[in-house]
């Protein structure tokens, strides 16, 4: 399939196509959000084995929209002895950085809103951005629960960005490329070709399947920790910290950091289903694929990893502080190592 | 006295800014309007100071003025969440005092009651200790179970928390007849979910991490400080007033008493007060099963007492097995409808005293945990 931005076809390279290009993910994230806050309702609710929200429209579907609704009607308070700046500008800047993010989301082969050949590398980078407005919201609340909370975030995001890093390393040394769309270009053809699999190529590969496989785990544990969810919600642990960094937000503002958690969380599910299972690649090789079934397939690849991700929040306990520490720097780190070293060396022998 | 600290830092060689941190009255994880004062570290926890009194109500001045039998909703009030376990020892002091006796088919509801109300209070207790390790799944697991206990209580005495059953000489009423299917239906459904929240929490690698070694509590201090009930036997004390001073009918009961013994960590850790409760729960069951199939299905459930409660002139103290430890009652008489002094000893009250002492050097994440693991509850601690 060929590689391009549709809308550079249609409207030609102007500014309109750039405008497009960056309205449809809003609209998409929008939409997304909504989705995934009726899936945490009700997926929660099932795992519970309660109704979820059944009063606001048919079984309950309208409830995401009835919560934002009443987001935007809460008063804006800032508390006493803040900083009023950073205090007001910390949620935007989460969002803006993880919403910068999508701009590198090939969401199909015939559309990606901006063709960057690091893309990779960048979502890594902006994705970083968010630590800097956890911080900031943490530090101007004038509240201990928010400073201890901002304290966490921080150090939280460093011991895991690093093995997330060289997960990332060790995918782009096998498909000798940082460009999403290459990368996805490259896992073409049936599901065994997914670098989850081992990637294309010939049976050699079954020497770094395991480490694939470990390596996607390995992803799969820092993203969440990353995301700030269960069981790594220590920046938010409610038993502990209230709620954390964005304990005196309210109305929109809080809204704000609901949105960029939603938005994180599809962030590494599609950095998941590009790197390690084909992106919007069919499973079936040429079988059911195409412009419209490769938004299906990649879609359907981010939901199911964003599924996981509400499933184990419903169902463990949270770490500690040093534990999470402890599982980040000596257990994913040298374990990714390994595998970047492995694959690195199974890419200069074959 | 040796206790293991999980982080051995010698304070005085680091110079650093202790922050105060105000933890409660509201905060999520105080079980109730505990407030403490605690001193950081970084994170590590260097002094804990608990502030109580904020839901005090005066039971004790309140029941001087009350006849005998109005004071069993006050009773009740303590520990709301077990108020049938608070009657039993109330009514039974009132009728040590009074020398009578109460008929069998009395002795044996009130046993399958507290039974059912002290399963009850350790789903709550395991429940809330799940969700202050951050776990939120079993703790609905749990509340749904309650619920059915609670049919129960609603169906015999009107009341789904505060019970007004136990009375002086008896019951407020006779149970429903199908009151012994319903119970033995409860005792099923108790060991069905035990069996879940075992393999969904209590074994869970990270619930083991969170709660093994954190908090330990050594049998010599927590008898110094008198604590009693699971916070005293997860230190490994066999202690169990139902078996070492039998009241009421627990001697005709085969049971046994679970104690803590260092499963997964240290002898006296957090998991081992809680899996105290859960093994306490399948013992509750089966005396209840012994208690359903002895009971006599027909009897009075009031024994013959004066319209008007005159005990004599003397003084009682009588104490019970509470779900969360050693709750007894001192009345003293002075020959008139109305009590001259009640105390109440309460156990949580007791437990809550030894927090500092145990959470000192662990992190503040622990603090919460470990405050989870005594299970106390307000109602109690200030009365």
């Amino acid at each position: 399939m060929e590689v391009f931005n549709i809308f550079d076809k249609l409207l030609g390279e102007n500014i309109l196509s750039a405008l497009v290009s960056v309205i449809l993910p809003l609209i998409f994230l929008i939409i997304y959000a909504l989705i995934a806050i009726l899936g945490e309702l009700k997926i929660s609710a099932w795992i519970q084995e309660r109704l979820g929200p059944m009063r606001t429209g048919p079984y309950g579907i309208l409830q995401p929209l009835a919560e934002v609704v009443k987001l935007i009607q809460k008063e804006d308070i800032v508390p006493a002895g803040a900083n009023k700046l950073l205090f007001n500008l910390a949620p935007y800047i989460i969002f803006a950085g993880s919403f910068a993010g999508f701009a590198v989301i090939p969401f199909t082969a015939a559309f990606v809103p901006a063709e960057i050949n690091i893309g990779l590398f960048y979502v890594f980078a902006v994705g970083a951005f968010a630590v800097i407005g956890i911080v900031m919201g943490g530090w101007a609340s004038n509240n201990k629960y928010s400073l201890l909370g901002a304290m966490r975030s921080a150090s939280q995001m460093i011991s895991y960005e690093i093995p997330g890093a060289l997960v990332i390393l060790s995918a782009a040394v096998l498909a000798n490329s940082l460009d999403m769309q290459k990368i996805t270009a490259l896992q073409s053809g049936p599901f065994w070709n997914w670098f989850l699999f081992g990637g294309p190529g010939d049976w050699s590969k079954i020497w770094i399947l395991p480490f694939t496989v470990l390596l996607s785990l390995i992803y799969m544990v820092s993203s969440l920790a990353e995301t700030n969810r269960t069981p790594f919600d220590i920046p938010e642990g409610e038993s502990e910290l209230v709620a954390g960094y964005h304990t005196e937000y309210s109305g929109m503002k809080f809204a704000m950091f609901f949105f960029a958690e939603y938005s994180n969380m599809f962030i590494i599910a599609s950095i998941l289903a590009v790197v390690f299972l084909g992106g919007w690649n069919s499973p079936f090789g040429s079988f059911m694929s195409g412009f419209w079934w490769g938004i299906f397939w990649f879609i359907i690849k981010a939901m199911f990893i964003v599924f996981i991700q509400i499933w184990l929040r419903w169902t463990l306990p949270r770490v500690r502080v040093d534990q999470l520490m402890y599982l980040g720097w000596k257990v994913l780190l040298p374990f990714s190592l390994v595998c970047f070293i492995f694959i690195s060396l199974y890419r200069i022998v074959y | 006295m040796t206790t293991t600290k999980f982080i051995d830092i010698d304070f005085s060689k680091i110079e650093s800014d202790r922050m105060r941190l105000n933890v409660g009255p509201q905060h999520p994880s105080t079980h109730g309007v505990l407030r403490l004062e605690v001193e950081l570290d970084g994170e590590v926890v260097t002094n804990v100071i608990p502030h109580i009194g904020y839901l005090h109500r005066c039971f004790e001045k309140i029941a001087e003025n009350m006849n005998y039998q109005q004071v069993i909703p006050y009773v009740d009030r303590m520990d709301y969440i077990s108020s049938m376990n608070n009657e039993l020892p109330y009514v039974m002091a009132v009728e040590k005092l009074l020398g009578i006796k109460v008929p069998e088919k009395v002795e044996y509801i009130r046993v399958i009651m507290a039974e059912l109300n002290r399963i009850a209070n350790h789903q709550i207790a395991v429940a809330t200790f799940g969700l202050d390790a951050g776990a939120f799944t079993p703790f609905l697991y749990l509340f749904r179970d309650r619920e059915y206990i609670l049919w129960i209580f609603e169906k015999a005495s009107g009341g789904r928390l505060l019970f007004n059953y136990f009375w002086v000489g008896g019951l407020a009423n006779d149970v429903y007849p199908t009151f012994k299917e319903d119970v033995l239906n409860i005792v099923k459904q108790v060991r069905k979910t035990n069996k879940e929240i075992e393999e969904l929490l209590i074994y869970n690698k990270i619930f083991i991490d969170r709660t093994a070694n954190i908090g330990v509590l050594p049998a010599d201090v927590a008898i110094n400080y008198g604590c009693s009930g699971p916070v005293l036997r997860g230190s490994g004390v066999k202690f169990d007033l139902r078996k070492d001073d039998p009241y009421s009918i627990y001697d005709r009961f085969d049971f046994d008493i679970p104690v803590g013994t260092g499963e997964v960590g240290t002898v006296g850790d957090c998991w081992d007060r809680n899996i105290v409760r859960m093994r306490e729960m399948e013992q509750s069951c089966r005396i209840i099963e012994q208690a359903v199939a002895q009971m006599p299905d027909s009897g009075d459930v009031q024994a013959a007492i004066p319209k008007k409660i005159r005990p004599p002139k003397g003084e009682v103290y009588f104490r019970a097995e509470n779900p969360k430890g050693e709750l007894g009652f001192y009345i003293i008489s002075d020959g008139k409808d109305k009590p001259y002094r009640v105390k109440g000893r309460a156990p949580s009250f007791v437990n809550l005293s030894v927090l500092p002492e145990i959470s000192k050097g662990y992190l503040f994440a622990d603090l919460i945990v470990i405050l989870g693991s005594i299970d106390i509850v307000l109602g109690e601690v200030d009365r």
